[in-house]
Parts: C-alpha cells; structure tokens; sequence
C-alpha cells in the first residue's frame, strides 16, 4: 500500500512515455516484493496449535511445520548428556488468553495443566544442550514436526517461567507481613 | 512521603502537558501572542516536574524503599548501586517514566530554538509534542504507576495501590525481588536509553511536518528546520539498535545478535522508515519532489515509534523483551489510531498543495535512484511488519495462529538489503536527472573490475557458496565506488585550491558534512554487511561433553577445557567458570573463560550463560559453558561457535557512529554555507555532464 503512493506522484507531472516506463518499472518491484513476501511465507510459516489440537488433527499434520506450547511435566524429562538428547512431555494448556486469565494467570494455569492427570499430554524429542530453564511447570514453545508416531520432533525450544517476570506482588511480600 | 511527592510533581506535569495544548491551540486560534507564550512555558514546564520525578524514583531505588512496589520488583539489596539506578528503566513502569523524561527533554529543547523564522509552526509544535507527552504521563499516572506502593488488611490479602485501602496497613517486603539477571549487564545502562532517544527523537520532525500542514506552509522549511533533530534521533536510534545486538552477543549466549524478535523488528522498522525519510528529504530540497511523500514517511516513521512502543509495553508479544501483559493495550492502540488517521486527514487535506515543483526525467537518474532505495526500504518495512503483525492477524481472521521465524525474515529481507546496497554502490555516481549509462559505466570500470577480481580470488581460494560470493562482490563493488567518491572530491579540491591530499580530503569532507559524513556511514553499512555475511553463512557451531583434558575440535580451532572453579562473587551470584585454551592449526592462542553465573532469585536459582570470546579480524571464537554438573566433577558440556568476519559488524558500528557525527555536528553558519554550495559544485565538476 505504501509503496505505490510514491510512485503516482511524482508519476503524475512527467510526460505520459516518461509515466509508464516508471509506473511499469515500480509495479515490477512492488510485484517482486509481493512474490517474496507470499512464497517465503508458505515454506516457513509455522502452524500454532495446542496440545489437544495436535492430537485431534494427527496424522493430518505430520510433516508441516508446527509450533506448539505447553506446560512442561518435571517427572518427565530425561536427559542423555553424552548424545545430548532431551525427552519430556508437555501437557494442554489453553491458547486462549481469556482462558488463562480465568485461571489466575499463566503461571496458575500452566500449575494446573500439570496437576491434572487428564490433560492431554504428548512427547517431545528435542536434540541439543539442556536449556537452562526446562523445569516443572515451565512453559514450553517448540517448533518442529509431528512425527508419524505421535512424537514432537523439536528443532527449537524456548521455555518461559511466568513466575520470573513481574508480577503485583512479590512472593516475599506475605512473608514480611509481619513487619 | 517521597513517593506522594513524585505522583504529585507527575500529576502536575500532565496538568502543564495539558495546558499547553489547550493553550497552544487557543493561541493561534486567537492570534494571542501572550498566551503562546504561556503555553511555551508550561512545555518548559514539563521537564523539571518529570526530572523531579524521575529523581525521586531513583532515589527510591537507591535506598531499597521495598514497600514501593515498583521498587521491590525492580531491585533487590544485592544489587549494585548502578544497577538499582538503571532499575529505572528496567521495569515497565519505571520505563514509562524515563520514557516521558526524555521525550519532554526534547520537547522541552524544541521550545529553546529560534523561532523568529517559523512563529506560526510553534502553536502547533507545542500542542503535538505535549499531546503525546501528556498521553504517556497520563499512561504512568492511571495504568502503570511507579509510586504505587504495597498493602496489607492483615488477613493475607496484600494491594497494590497509590493510597491505603481502607483497613489496610503498609506492607513493606524485607528485600526485593530483583531485576532479571539478563538485564544486570553494563549494556544496560546504554542499550535503552539509546532506543529511546532515537524513539522519542522523532516526535520533533513528526510534530513540525503536522504544524506545517495545518498551516498549510507546503515549503520545506519544516525539513531542514528539523534536519538536525531527525539525524540525532536517527543517530540514536541507530546506536540502539547496534548496542542492542552486541547486548544479545555478550549475554544470551546463542552465539547471534539479531533474531528477528518482534520488538527489535519493532525497533528496527521505525529505523527503515526513517532511512527512507533521510534519503528522500534530499530530493525534497534539491528538486522540491516526493513532498507528500516525505509527510507520508515522517507520519509512518513516528507511527511505527508509538508502535514500537505498544508492542514492548504491553505484552501483547512474546519475547525476551517483553515484560507483563499489561492493561495499557487498548489505549495505546487508540493513540495510535488517532496519530494516523489525524495525521492523514491533514495530509490529504493539503494534497493538492503538496504537487512536486519537478518532473522526473530519466529512468537512469539520481532520482530514481532514490525512488528505488525507497522503494527498497519500503519494501523491507512492509516484510518485516507482515511478519510481525501476521500471527496476530491470522489469529483474529481465522482462529488458527500461524508465525514466521528468522528464516522467513532472512529469505525476504535478505535479497532486499542485497539490492538496497548494491544502489548504495551505484546510486552515488548517478547524475541527477538524466544519466548517460556510458558515463557511469566509465565511472563504475575500476571498482567494478577490481569487485570481480576479489571475487574470483575467493572461489579460487576456496569459497564456493554462491550466495556467499555475490554478497562479497557487491560489499567490494560499493567499497570501490564510495572510496572512489572521496578520491575524485579530493582530486578535485587539489586541483581548485592547490591544497596537498590530506587538506584537501580534511577540507572536502568539513565543507560538505552530509554529503561525505553519508558516504561514511555507507561505508560502515558495508561493514557491517560484511559481517552479516560472514557470522551468517559461515557459522561453524559445535557441541560435546568433555572430561578435564578432552578436546573439542571446530574449523581450524580445537579447545581444551582444563579447569574449573565454583565461586561466590560479591552480588552473591554463584558462578561457575570454566578455563579452555584455545589453540589454531595446533599452535596454542589463549585461555578463556566462559562462565555459568545462578542468581538466587526468590523463585529459584536463575542461570546465565556469559561466553568466553577470543576476538581476531578474521573470526570470534565464541565458547559456552552450557551445562555444568557438580557431580562427576569432570564432566562438562560446551558449546563452541566460530563466528567468522562478526568484528566486521561491530567495526562498522563505529564507522557507521562516526560518520553520523560527522553528519549531524554543527555547521558552519548561513554565510559559509554559501561557499560550502560553491565547493561542492566544484568538486562535482569532474562528475558532471
């Protein structure tokens, strides 16, 4: 949109060969542009989904590239120092940030998805250094491929505890209470 | 006590804000000289009550007045002093007012300057930068309050509010909780306040552009009376931009220092817009073209500045920089609507008025060649905002959340900023409005020559990645032609003046500061391109768990990891340092020390991964001490990346700062600038047709 208000004007007061050699010319990169833009974007644009949305979808989007987030399940995580392999299973958390608010935040609800046995869970695979903050309920954004057996396959995992960042109160506020 | 004080000097300074719009406008639409006047010293106004402020909140950091909540959440007894002081901004509320603080340092300035030549803009000046300020004073005072303080009613519900709830007590926490140890780093004292000097900078040529369309001066007084802002913005915005990324290289320890993060795209668009915005002024004042343009692009550039904004602060992102979801959304979003849509009714109202006094001529011109370096950077602007904006649309219009990471921002940008350099190279030589192709041809033979000349030698000597090879071939090409730009400007003066070959290029680059200080702020793009083009495609990385003694083998580097030691440092943070030497084609280079540090934080011990480097011309070796087990004490993982050429990149920031300098520092006055005309019109002579 941007880009085509330049051209019309200084289009407008040069004569009409003059106009269509720099309309032509503009529209040409302006065109360019687009193509780049629109086929980049489907090789590498990445589906979000939920854990329950993996499931229910399965095999239907093995292959594409996925990304998926989740509260990481601390009983779960093994980690092979020497091939540098790490597993763990996330559980459901609700992409809806209407939802988490309901529960009292992302923290509360990422607490509650690991507490409840009936949150759907799926495995993750991810090969590199153990990150520092892949612990018990942290979240966790990974980006891969589902693989045929039901397994994430990461090449990508960014975790985030809620916790960390501000919060109203701190933690050490009741404790102090007292003062 | 000091708190009550600081809310109170912030409620008074939005009053100031507010009253010198009203004022402001009253003034011109009275014609009331007296009230103008009024209106400029409430603008004045503004900065000693949001320094007080300001200061107060410092203060308050400093002294550990835990039941501030903002302070609790933002330092902690363990921190050091400089770091309880740059707590300022470490935070979001805090940030907000330091925020307000140096957008009124500017609009307070602006009010400084000479106004004999341009009265009627200043109404309007005064009313669009205190609109803005007022809206982020008003932003701190009723959303994200940094005075509020802590409550308790004894039965174990705590508040956080400005006054005490009824039935509550004070609540003051025996230490705070503490900054985020990734932002405990000497970078942030700088990498900040940088951005946001370049942030708010732009209000200043935002505001005169919107004063000179109401009323309805089509000139372009409003340019080159802001140029000086527009540069100094643009310088810090720049400086923010770079520091930011060596920020990302010294401490989150994934070897890189741009990762397409939506806030630094949102920082880095603003950047773009205003690229575009300090190229195409110059056709602007050399041959009164692209005026609605130029509006266009100040409007947008200031827009992306608000939105850059909105998506730190609120949350509505996810990323390292973002901090809480924060309520302050919506109204910036409204702001935002009302900057554009406002701005663009008045831009269309002037339309007509704003025709270009010229016409274009040759497709192959100088001016052309700035249409398509804006183009370009339009292009790139619009990609990277795609990106951005992209997950957020596709959510509202579909339900389906859909992203894009670096490698869609690499492959769209990429080929972009190739073209946008290669112009960068070419564009210099290019007459204005008619250009021969033989002529420059015959300019272009040497450099081009010698481009393809460096190029072959590489594939002969072994760089065989295409991409690569075009990327050094336009990095040598623009070398050659932008240094040749400053020998025939010398060569010139020699023969003028009979000057010797230092005065002479001392004498051409002070007599034409934008010019030439331009050419070497290209140079440091080349630079910093050729960095870029090194870390990026020529990365090795490796990863592996050695014993005491073991070796780990990149490239042509092998490290050997020989000690370790615990300890405690002074902010008791635990660390956990490692010794490695690094040896090259077996002959033994250095130790270095990458280092594990745990801050205790309230929630847990929080790791950081500070590498050690060994910097060269030709590469970084970059180690990471990733994972680090007490038992087994032999045993340590690492992670090992050559970044080749990345000191380029660096290097180039200079070049780049330096010739911003030599751009933006003061020139001489009206009269020399006269002769400077005639200078550079000689010095053009040889180029000429």
């Amino acid at each position: 949109m941007a880009q085509t208000t330049a051209t019309p004007e200084t289009l407008r007061t040069t004569s009409s060969g003059g106009r269509a050699k720099f309309l032509i010319g503009g529209l040409l990169i302006i065109g360019a542009i687009i193509y780049l833009v629109v086929s980049t974007m489907q090789s590498t644009a990445q589906y979000f989904y939920t854990v329950d949305e993996m499931i229910a979808k399965g095999a239907s989007i093995t292959g594409q590239n996925l990304r998926a987030s989740g509260a990481v399940l601390g009983d779960s995580i093994t980690y092979d120092p020497n091939t540098l392999t790490i597993t763990f299973e996330i559980a459901h958390v609700s992409a809806d940030q209407r939802d988490i608010d309901a529960q009292g935040g992302l923290a509360l609800a990422l607490h509650n998805a690991v507490a409840n046995p009936d949150a759907s869970r799926i495995k993750v695979v991810y090969v590199g250094p153990k990150p520092d903050l892949l612990k018990n309920e942290a979240q966790a954004i990974i980006t891969g491929k589902l693989g045929e057996d039901g397994v994430f396959y990461a090449d990508e995992l960014l975790l985030k505890c809620p916790t960390r960042y501000e919060e109203a109160v701190p933690s050490q506020a009741a404790e102090g209470a007292g003062n | 006590m000091l708190a009550n004080i600081g809310y109170f000097a912030l409620v008074l300074a939005l009053g100031a804000a507010v009253y010198a719009v009203v004022m402001g406008l009253l003034s011109a639409y009275r014609q009331n000289p007296i009230w103008l006047a009024s209106a400029r010293r409430a603008a004045f106004l503004t900065w000693p009550l949001i320094t007080l402020a300001a200061v107060l909140l410092i203060i308050l950091l400093v002294t550990d007045q835990y039941q501030v909540s903002y302070v609790s959440t933002a330092t902690s007894r363990a921190m050091p002093l400089y770091l309880k002081i740059t707590a300022l901004w470490g935070g979001q509320e805090g940030s907000l007012v330091f925020w307000a603080w140096l957008m009124s340092t500017f609009t307070g300035s602006v009010m400084l300057r000479r106004w004999e030549r341009d009265r009627g803009l200043m109404p309007y000046v005064i009313a669009v930068t205190n609109f803005t300020l007022g809206f982020f004073i008003a932003l701190v005072l009723f959303i994200e309050n940094p005075f509020a303080r802590l409550w308790h009613d004894g039965a174990g519900q705590v508040f956080t509010a400005m006054w005490a709830p009824a039935g509550a007590v004070a609540l003051t926490p025996a230490d705070g909780r503490g900054l985020n140890p990734l932002l405990r780093h000497p970078g942030m004292i700088i990498h900040p306040p940088m951005l946001y000097l370049g942030f708010v900078g732009f209000v200043v040529p935002y505001a005169f552009a919107i004063a000179a369309l109401i009323t309805r001066r089509t000139d372009d007084e409003w340019i080159k009376t802001t140029r000086t802002w527009t540069l100094v913005a643009w310088l810090f915005l720049s400086l923010g931009l770079i520091l930011g990324g060596r920020w990302a290289y010294d401490v989150l320890g994934w070897g890189g220092y741009w990762g397409w993060d939506p806030v630094e795209n949102a920082a880095f668009m603003p950047w773009l817009t205003g690229t575009a915005f300090l190229h195409s002024v110059m056709i602007q004042e050399k041959r009164g073209m692209l005026k609605r343009w130029n509006m266009l692009l100040i409007i947008l550039t200031y827009s992306l500045v608000i939105f850059g904004t909105f998506l730190t602060r609120s949350g509505v992102l996810s990323s390292v920089h973002a901090f809480a979801q924060s309520a302050i959304g919506p109204w910036f979003f409204t702001f935002i609507a009302l900057t554009l849509i406002g701005s663009l009714i008045l831009l269309a109202r002037e339309w007509e008025h704003l025709k270009a006094e010229n016409q274009l001529d040759g497709l192959l011109s100088r001016e052309s060649a700035f249409l398509l370096n804006n183009l370009l950077f339009m292009g790139i602007t619009a990609s990277v905002f795609w990106g951005t904006v992209f997950p957020m649309i596709s959510e509202v219009v579909t339900g389906q959340k859909i992203s894009v990471g670096p490698p869609f921002y690499n492959q769209v940008a990429g080929p972009q900023f190739a073209a946008l350099l290669l112009l960068m190279g070419v564009a210099p030589l290019v007459a204005w409005r008619k250009a021969s192709a033989r002529q420059l041809g015959r300019l272009m033979l040497v450099p081009f020559a010698v481009s393809l000349g460096v190029v072959a030698a590489l594939a002969v000597v072994g760089v065989h990645n295409l991409l690569a090879l075009v990327g050094f071939w336009i990095v040598t090409l623009v070398t050659g032609t932008t240094l040749l730009e400053f020998v025939r400007g010398t060569r010139a003066r020699m023969r003028s003046s009979g000057e010797n070959a230092a005065a002479a290029l001392f004498n051409l680059i002070g007599r034409n500061r934008r010019r030439y200080g331009g050419y070497i702020i290209h140079l440091g793009v080349v630079l910093i391109g050729l960095g870029v083009i090194g870390s990026n495609m020529f990365q090795l990385e490796t990863q592996g768990r050695l014993k005491l003694g073991e070796q780990l083998t990149v490239g042509r580097y092998v490290i050997v990891y020989n000690d370790l030691s615990a300890f405690q440092a002074d902010d008791e943070r635990e660390v956990h340092r490692a010794v490695v030497s690094v040896y090259r084609d077996g002959q033994y280079l250095t130790d270095l020390y990458p280092r594990r540090d745990l801050y205790a934080m309230q929630d847990g011990l929080q790791p950081m991964t500070i590498p050690g480097v060994r910097s060269s011309l030709e590469d970084d070796v970059y180690v990471l001490l990733i994972d680090w087990e007490p038992i087994g004490a032999d045993g340590a993982t690492f992670k090992v990346y050559v970044n080749p050429l990345v000191n380029f990149l660096w290097a180039g920031g200079l070049v780049f700062v330096f010739g911003m300098l030599v751009a933006t520092w003061p020139s001489a006055s009206e009269g020399r600038r006269a002769t400077t005309l005639q200078v550079a019109a000689s010095a053009r002579a040889p180029v000429g047709d």
